[in-house]
């Protein structure tokens, strides 16, 4: 098939006469089956999504007799979700991910900043380090960050267990080091001189940081601040551990709770609550697909 | 003669500078202090409430902190230190720290009934085995509080007596006794009338649990109250010896030694008391995941799935995404970027909301795929062992092909032109193009990913946990292992850090396990990537 390619190249318009009904065959056997692969994977991909919509707004709250898609179409789950504790969970998981992302950034920037710019003793050492320190998950030693909150608990209450801050201070012990490299060789990809002359012109090192490098760098912080945001929002281990009281939970503990337990799990509910909070991710996700997906090949966070 | 020529020349320019970095300074320098002033008060607080807790730990750790964090910032000894210092802190205590801990508690008995230094515990099982004692009377008692603290007043054949559980019990002198022989005043203290006792749940419990010691003899016993209205002396049936290092049952003679390799009191005849000790065990937690029947034959099938689970999960959705990614790889076909969009849908949606979402939908009875694809059959998608494995990994499939298909269109995207040009050329067909060139180019550039998520899904806590909770449970065992449980479920079910019987240094010792094969694994990427080689 590939051989005749070369051929229309060379002499592209005599044979178009000829190729006319050649060209549609081989569309029928090279393209046009694409589109009902596409149709299967779309609906693969969607199914569940739709059903979750149709789920949240049937009048039943169970699974059963949910099947029918958009049966009935009744706001009652909607409405329902302000006598939980939902809206208090979306708050939590906002104040949650808002801190990590920002405080993560701004660390993960500052030693970017330090690795990439100053030359020191230990440089090489202490980057190796972190990069070896980074490759442990920090959900694996849950245990002790449970032992750790429950003795800090007892000295500063707030960086004991059920604090959200303390939530937010494990989640940046965990993000830095990935994110230090994330950002490490964007900081590279900087010319020197930049900062050089700035030097010259008497600026500090502070200045130069903050007034020259920041702004130039921002793409990278967009990125680290969206991945960061996503793992505090995707994150149940930690938080579930950390969080023992229903008003702190997050969405991911509070919704866990709703449907964990068969009997009395709550489905419209569930699928009201997954609607709502799904939307603004889905949005901003699709709309940032291109620096998720470099932030996501570089860092690898999901997946 | 040359300073003065060096002088006048500099002499504006100096000036300038100086006055460019006060103004620079101004800010800076003001929002540093303000910043050091919080994180020194922070610091301070924190040492002072160590100091009263008793947290000799934390107690260093803070001031080694707070001493380094002030000189980097107001010294410039480390400047890049400056920067680094924050993250570094952060990164210390929540993740070195916490790796090096379980690596410590790996190697205790730390758990549900070692929870507690040999002190706390020989205090915690002289109180759980206090007893009215015989032929003590009944002295009528009042509850009293100072301040916070609550305390007891008991009338003792007409003499009022005061005391909390720091004061032993003191005479009263100026109290007042009500005609039902109780004391209604006692200067120093607010009297509580029973009625706010029986009305506050939490009050109730505080004045059960509370003890004023009779004297400042322990061996005399202590005031409890039952009722809030009527106290009697408690003692403990059990006495320690400091010297001998035993507890003795005072009423059935019982002796139960301290043993310091397995921190418990042991009687003679193998019983222990309930409150033990935190002791070093050596491999013990090891050996008891390698060799006890309870564990090691559910433990190594856990193990076994979760490579299983990691391996699949990579390939399948690997091969999916680079399958859809070829197909689609094609400019003939009209509306890519909108069929895009829509494949990654999966990927967009919160996963752990997929994952409960999927629980429903795989739901036996009332389940849409069931319903919708199976006609209805009960087919029990998780309750059946290998239909569950089955499932999760499907699931799994769903939420991260879309990874693979984005990862994989732009890898293909990437791939040099010039080269797929040349192997036209020299007549390589199709097939064979995609054999020897697309697909090794393609593998080179996704390997470090395909480890990264193989060492993601190694631990993939959420997925499992949501989808199946790690069941259906193995039948063999009585740890509540399951089917689906990967080995970080398995660590989150034994260490009982939701309640139940809560062993941490056995689920520690797993946690070793499953850094070390992280370790490993990463150490391939690492070599793979020669990240180092960007320094």
């Amino acid at each position: 098939m590939t051989t005749t390619t070369p051929a229309t190249a060379k002499a592209p318009k005599p044979p178009e006469v000829k190729k006319a009904p050649t060209k549609r065959s081989r569309w029928m056997v090279e393209v046009a089956w694409k589109y009902p692969v596409a149709v299967l994977v779309v609906f693969i991909a969607a199914f569940p999504l739709v059903y979750v919509l149709s789920a949240s707004f049937s009048k039943i709250g169970s699974l059963a007799g949910s099947s029918r898609l958009f049966a009935q179409f009744s706001l009652a789950n909607y409405q329902a979700l302000g006598d939980t504790k939902y809206w208090t969970w979306v708050l939590n998981t906002l104040e949650v991910g808002f801190a990590t992302a920002i405080g993560a950034t701004l660390m993960g920037a500052a030693a970017a900043y330090a690795f990439s710019r100053f030359r020191f003793r230990g440089r090489r050492t202490s980057l190796t380090t972190l990069l070896i320190v980074q490759m442990f998950p920090q959900t694996v030693a849950f245990i002790a960050v449970f032992l750790l909150l429950l003795a800090l608990g007892n000295v500063v209450p707030v960086l004991g267990l059920n604090s959200k801050i303390a939530l937010i201070c494990v989640y940046l012990g965990g993000a830095l080091g990935a994110n230090t490299f994330l950002m490490y060789g964007f900081f590279n990809s900087i010319p020197t001189e930049i900062d050089e002359s700035a030097k010259v012109d008497g600026a500090t090192h502070a200045q130069t940081f903050w007034r020259l490098i920041m702004p130039l760098v921002t793409p990278i912080l967009a990125v680290v601040a969206l991945l960061s945001f996503m793992v505090a929002f995707g994150d149940f281990i930690l938080s579930k551990i950390v969080l023992t009281k229903e008003s702190n939970w997050t969405l991911a503990v509070g919704m866990y709770n709703w449907v964990s337990d068969q009997l009395v799990a709550n489905w419209g509910l569930f699928a009201a609550g997954a609607v709502i909070a799904a939307i603004p991710v889905l949005v901003l996700f699709l709309a940032l697909q291109r620096y998720i997906v470099g932030g996501l090949t570089a860092g690898s966070v999901k997946g | 003669m040359p300073s003065t020529v060096l002088d006048d020349p500099e002499a504006p320019p100096q000036r300038t500078s100086l006055a460019r970095r006060w103004q620079g300074m101004g800010w800076g320098f003001v929002s540093k202090l303000v910043l050091m002033m919080l994180v020194n008060a922070f610091g301070l607080a924190t040492i002072f409430s160590a100091i009263g807790a008793q947290a000799w730990g934390i107690l260093i750790a803070m001031v080694v902190l707070l001493v380094v964090a002030d000189i980097i910032y107001f010294t410039k000894l480390a400047v890049p230190l400056k920067y680094v210092f924050p993250g570094l802190v952060f990164l210390l205590v929540f993740q070195v720290f916490t790796m090096a801990y379980t690596g410590y508690v790996a190697f205790t008995n730390y758990g549900t009934g070692h929870n507690l230094t040999q002190q706390q515990a020989i205090d915690a099982n002289l109180i759980q085995n206090e007893k009215k004692v015989d032929g003590s009377p009944t002295y009528p008692l009042t509850v009293v509080r100072s301040g916070s603290e609550l305390g007891f007043a008991i009338v003792d054949e007409g003499v009022v007596k005061v005391g909390t559980a720091e004061q032993p019990l003191q005479v009263a002198p100026d109290a007042v006794v009500d005609g039902s022989g109780r004391a209604t005043e006692v200067p120093g203290f607010d009297v509580i009338p029973t009625s706010d006792i029986y009305s506050d749940q939490q009050m109730q419990k505080d004045v059960v649990v509370l003890r004023v010691p009779v004297s400042d003899d322990a061996d005399e016993g202590s005031i409890r109250t039952q009722d809030a209205i009527n106290g009697a002396i408690y003692r403990s049936v059990l006495v320690w010896s400091e010297e001998l290092q035993t507890m003795t049952n005072v009423d059935t003679g019982v002796v139960y030694v301290a043993d310091p390799n397995t921190g418990s009191f042991i009687a003679e005849d193998g019983s222990t008391l309930t409150v033990g000790w935190r002791v070093v065990v050596g491999f013990q937690n090891f050996t008891k995941a390698l060799t006890d029947t309870n564990y090691a034959g559910p433990l190594l099938k856990v193990t076994a799935w979760t490579f299983a689970f990691a391996i699949l999960t990579v390939l399948s959705s690997f091969f999916v995404g680079l399958v859809l990614a070829i197909i689609f790889n094609d400019e003939r076909v009209r509306g890519r970027k909108v069929w895009r969009t829509l494949f990654i849908l999966p990927y967009a949606f919160p996963a752990f909301m997929s994952a409960l979402l999927f629980k429903g939908m795989l739901n036996r009875q009332f389940g849409i795929i069931n319903d919708w694809f199976f006609g209805g059959a009960e087919i029990p998608w998780l309750q059946d062992q290998w239909l569950a494995r089955f499932s999760v990994l499907m699931v799994n499939l769903w939420l991260s092909y879309p990874y693979w298909f984005l990862v994989c269109t732009g890898a293909l995207q990437a791939l040099p032109k010039e080269t797929m040009e040349a192997s036209r050329i020299d007549g390589a067909g199709a097939s064979k193009q995609f054999r020897s060139i697309t697909l090794p180019l393609l593998l080179i550039s996704t390997a470090p990913l395909a480890i990264a998520s193989f060492a993601f899904n190694f631990n993939n806590f959420t997925i499992i946990w949501m989808l199946t909770e790690g069941g259906p449970a193995m039948p063999e065992s009585n740890t509540g292992l399951g089917y689906t449980d990967l080995l970080i479920s398995a660590i989150y079910r034994i260490s009982g850090v939701q309640g139940g019987k809560a062993d941490y240094g056995l689920a520690s010792a797993l946690s070793i396990l499953v850094f070390i094969v992280v370790g490993v694994v990463s150490a391939i990427a690492f070599r793979q990537t020669r990240k180092l080689e960007e320094f």
